[in-house]
């Protein structure tokens, strides 16, 4: 019962959004402490109004108790989750799933205003155009490469 | 209880004009508009529900933010009256957005140095946010007023409709953990102005201002909003999944 090993079970949860990257590679999962008997994990939500960030609690949550932890979650918005925080593993499995990884250095104006380019998560081209700024959730952007022609996901930078 | 009620005059404008947004989900005149919107719904609700945890924290008194949200009346909201306006047109829609979003920018990135720690953290979510929706709406303004004779029409009549409004953004109580809303005026009207002229809008003559919503003096269209909004705590009181 140490907090690396409850670290451990926390980081393997999956994200329910994007199943293909963990919640430590996306980077939510800030530190998990023990209190007592008690696994502490620190929770960063993506963005304000999130839907899943009471989901992703729960199943952290769940993780830690079936494996035989008493759990508690901590929402901790101070400092703000950015897209920086998402590990090159995260960003590599984000590409192979087909969403575009976020560009790095998100606190610059011009990665926040999409003046970057963004590659084809599928074919590598970079000759790709900005479909919808709002996409099928709050942190992603639609976008369509015009090498292969597959319209894809971009994970926005905040 | 300043920062209290300073908290409930910001969060009451998050979430109402978040609800007012929310009603154009499936409504919307293409689909990526209606993402876009939803999303700006989600985020002002989700920065709302920041403010009202907070403020019942603020407040001692047990109250959760659902309480806050979902069981005052209309007379208990302190919203500005900008941002219970009727959706209208999306002309008027993105107008009121675009508003929003010019003052709640400079806002949150001044409050981003707070000495409380907790609205700071809020400030750092809501300064990026808000900037997609200044932009996004900043480019409806320029694309609506400067297009077509009839966009342009809508958009400087939206832009008349919506003036005895705009001012009452920068009242409320003041308290020491966020930013002087006054002096966040000049460099709006500024901000505003620039959009305007890219935009051909012209700027209407002053007006008599409508005010009231800080002391929850609201026009007949909120009392609506919110019977639409609370029925469900209202028709089964304490309702929980």
């Amino acid at each position: 019962m140490t907090a690396s090993k409850a670290w451990d079970v926390a980081a393997a949860v999956p994200d329910p959004e994007l199943p293909c990257v963990t919640v430590a590679e996306l980077g939510i999962l800030r530190e998990v402490v023990m209190e007592g008997n008690t696994a502490v994990a620190r929770v960063s939500p993506t963005y304000s109004g999130c839907p899943a960030v009471q989901f992703i609690e729960e199943v952290i949550a769940d993780a830690l108790c079936d494996a035989g932890y008493k759990a508690r979650i901590e929402r901790v918005i101070s400092p703000p989750w950015t897209t920086d925080w998402i590990s090159d593993e995260g960003r590599e499995k984000l590409r192979a799933f087909g969403i575009a990884p976020p560009q790095k250095a998100s606190n610059s104006k011009r990665a926040l205003f999409g003046e970057t380019v963004v590659t084809c998560p599928r074919c590598g081209a970079t000759d790709t155009e900005k479909l919808s700024e709002f996409g099928s959730t709050p942190c992603k952007a639609h976008y369509r490469c015009k090498t292969c022609l597959e319209p894809f996901d971009y994970f926005k930078c905040i | 209880m300043a920062l209290y009620r300073a908290l409930i005059e910001l969060a009451d404008d998050h979430l109402v004009l978040g609800h007012r947004l929310s009603e154009w989900c499936g409504h919307a005149p293409m689909l990526e508009e209606d993402l876009a919107l939803s999303n700006f719904a989600l985020d002002l609700i989700g920065t709302a529900r920041s403010l009202y945890a907070y403020a019942a924290e603020v407040e001692g008194k047990g109250r959760s933010e659902d309480d806050l949200a979902y069981l005052r009346n209309e007379r208990e909201y302190l919203n500005c009256l900008l941002v219970e306006r009727p959706n209208g047109d999306f002309a008027h829609t993105m107008l009121r957005e675009f508003y929003f979003a010019a003052f709640m920018e400079p806002f949150w990135q001044a409050a981003l140095s707070s000495a409380d720690p907790v609205i700071a953290g809020i400030a750092g979510k809501a300064v990026k946010e808000m900037a997609y929706h200044l932009r996004h709406a900043g480019e409806w303004i320029v694309r609506l007023g400067d297009g077509t004779e009839e966009s342009a029409a809508r958009m400087q009549a939206a832009v008349v409709d919506l003036h005895p409004y705009w001012e009452e953004l920068f009242s409320g109580g003041d308290c020491d953990a966020l930013p002087d809303r006054a002096a966040i005026q000049p460099a709006w009207e500024a901000s505003v102005k620039v959009v305007f002229a890219e935009a051909n809008l012209d700027w209407p003559e002053p007006v008599y201002g409508q005010n009231g919503g800080r002391d929850g003096m609201h026009s007949e269209v909120l009392g609506r909003m919110l019977s639409d909004m609370q029925y469900l705590q209202r028709a089964l009181p304490g309702a929980t999944w």
